[in-house]
């Protein structure tokens, strides 16, 4: 079985993150790292890998400047290879040419199932995966919170407003995972130093045959970027063992009890 | 020109119509006379609702028949539009199905989606969407360019929903097409999760525990708490993805957005993921050790101290009050 996910390599979320005032874009020159939301999806194609007993998993990124460091963990946790499509032409993309990019990609690897995060954390758009799963006509079941594979077919748990829905999906489909859905290993020394090696192989646009692409097939402009009003300080205290009293009070004056 | 023909995304809750849905509907109609509302299955239910908050025309699908939405709701939407019915700008809950049905519908009409807006403005033919980012400390407005149809999604609460008193709306139906490869995802089982008291992204009252607590039996604190003030429980992803929680509790981001009366966050730092879903409360009190913690940043009461120590004697003291 051949699993492909899909990873974004972002900021790390502890840096604060900045728009670039000329573009009004997300700055991403900072060194990148794996999305956390993008382990559950690799960990997960490994576990589904492993209960097939045989097959891979591949990895498809889109990021600027060539970057393979957040590939490169994910490779640690035993991933196979990657694609990484990295072009000056991409910048500006808008989230449906980051789909078509990324579905070229993913169509050449011929995969039985797509795996991706729900979201990614710095730009959470959230519709790419579907996205993906449109474009190459695939059936999709999104915001998995348990996947297995039985048969030629998917078995989801999708999340609901209310709960759960079990959902059967035949392959080949494209999953969406929440986070949580599984526990994603820690790359091992071993694996560490084994991902230096793995192939990754970097492409163009032009390569996948994608045009119009980046700014000026983005369907969006921003119009502007401006402060939210801030909200007014509040009363920062220490608890001295009897600063419940102060909440209480509090929740008095706002008449909630 | 200008916009003139605008869609809902419309979705039915225990026999009426979603909130969501209501806000948006409502504020269609500040932008346009012309508001349809468009149903993903059987509408019979909620014509009248959608015609009071200010549809004048329904389309619905018909019963799904345990298909997921995303992929057969955007094909009856395109199969309208290919019709001839075209919208200038159709506007989504930001949700599960709201999120499939614009993902689909996007590769669909070849057209880019914004999701995440609290505020949409129209001047002419160009349509504006506001978007918070960095935990809602800064707004980021966009402007569709190309041609209509414009795809937007908004979070809960951005509109205050309000009836027009519009009568009962004429029901279309909008078929599923033939779906292909793409319609083979079949629901076999639906659970449904118990919970009591008010729904979290409803509740007056909304406390969350999170990491902080140190441990998941400690979250009885919490629901305890809520309890007592008629509130909702709700914790952070720190916790939800620790598995100490169920995910229909988080708040956040990728949870719940949750605009109360008032929020108390016991035991959580404040990351921005986490504030996205709670700035909007109109108070807000926090309860964390590490007097550093942003959460700090955005409380109008804020307590540097164990939250182990502070809430069983703020629990005490609410019981003492009968």
């Amino acid at each position: 079985m051949k699993v492909v996910v899909c990873v974004k390599q972002i900021p790390d979320p502890a840096d604060p993150g900045a728009l670039d005032p000329e573009s009004k874009t997300l700055v991403r020159d900072a060194k990148l790292i794996l999305d956390e939301s993008d382990s559950y999806g690799v960990e997960m194609a490994l576990q589904l890998v492993d209960a097939a007993g045989e097959g891979e998993v591949h990895l498809v990124s889109m990021a600027p400047n060539n970057e393979t460091a957040g590939l490169r963990t994910a490779l640690a946790m035993g991933a196979a290879s990657a694609t990484l499509i990295s072009d000056e032409a991409l910048k500006g993309s808008d989230a449906l040419g980051t789909a078509k990019v990324l579905a070229a990609a993913i169509a050449r690897q011929e995969p039985d199932l797509v795996l991706a995060a729900t979201e990614s954390s710095d730009g959470y758009t959230g519709t790419v995966p579907e996205q993906v799963a449109a474009l190459m006509d695939l059936p999709s079941v999104t915001f998995a919170k348990s996947v297995a594979v039985d048969g030629g077919a998917a078995k989801v748990q999708r999340q609901t407003e209310a709960g759960y829905d079990e959902v059967t999906c035949p392959l080949p489909a494209l999953v969406s995972v929440t986070a949580g859905v599984v526990e994603p290993r820690y790359p091992s020394f071993k694996g560490i130093m084994a991902a230096k090696s793995k192939p990754v192989e970097t492409v163009t646009a032009a390569d996948l045959g994608v045009t119009s692409v980046g700014w000026e097939g983005s369907g969006q402009t921003v119009a502007s970027v401006e402060q939210a009003p801030a909200r007014e300080a509040g009363t920062i205290i220490e608890d001295d063992g009897e600063s419940f009293g102060k909440i209480v009070e509090y929740l008095e004056t706002i008449k909630v009890i | 020109m200008g916009i003139s023909n605008i869609w809902v995304f419309s979705q039915e809750s225990n026999g009426t119509a979603t909130s969501g849905t209501l806000e948006l509907l409502t504020h269609a109609r500040t932008l346009s006379g012309g508001v349809t509302a468009f149903v993903g299955g059987d509408a019979s239910a909620i014509a009248g609702i959608l015609g009071e908050y200010g549809a004048t025309k329904v389309y619905a699908t018909g019963d799904l028949g345990g298909a997921l939405p995303g992929a057969a709701v955007a094909s009856a939407m395109k199969a309208v539009i290919d019709g001839g019915d075209s919208p200038d700008l159709i506007l989504f809950p930001q949700n599960y199905e709201g999120r499939d049905v614009m993902s689909r519908l996007s590769v669909k009409v070849d057209r880019t989606v914004l999701t995440n807006n609290v505020a949409v403005a129209v001047d002419g033919d160009t349509v504006t969407v506001t978007t918070p980012v960095f935990g809602g400390n800064t707004l980021v407005s966009t402007s569709f360019s190309g041609s209509a149809p414009y795809l937007a999604s908004f979070r809960p609460k951005s509109f205050a929903a309000e009836s027009a008193s519009g009568a009962e709306a004429e029901v279309v139906a909008a078929p599923v097409p033939d779906l292909g490869s793409t319609g083979g995802a079949t629901v076999t089982a639906v659970h449904v999760e118990e919970s009591t008291g008010p729904k979290l992204d409803e509740a007056d009252v909304v406390v969350s525990g999170g990491r902080g607590l140190g441990e998941s039996d400690k979250f009885s604190m919490v629901d305890d708490l809520a309890k007592i003030l008629n509130g909702a429980a709700g914790a952070s992803r720190a916790i939800v993805d620790a598995g100490w929680v169920p995910y229909s509790m988080q708040v956040g981001q990728t949870g719940k957005v949750v605009k109360p009366n008032v929020y108390i966050a016991a035991g959580i730092s404040g990351a921005t993921q986490h504030m996205v879903g709670m700035k909007g409360a109109k108070n807000i009190i926090a309860i964390n050790k590490d007097a550093e913690a942003p959460i700090f940043g955005v409380a109008d009461l804020g307590i540097i101290g164990d939250v182990h120590k502070v809430l069983p004697k703020l629990i005490e003291a609410l019981e003492g009050r009968g």
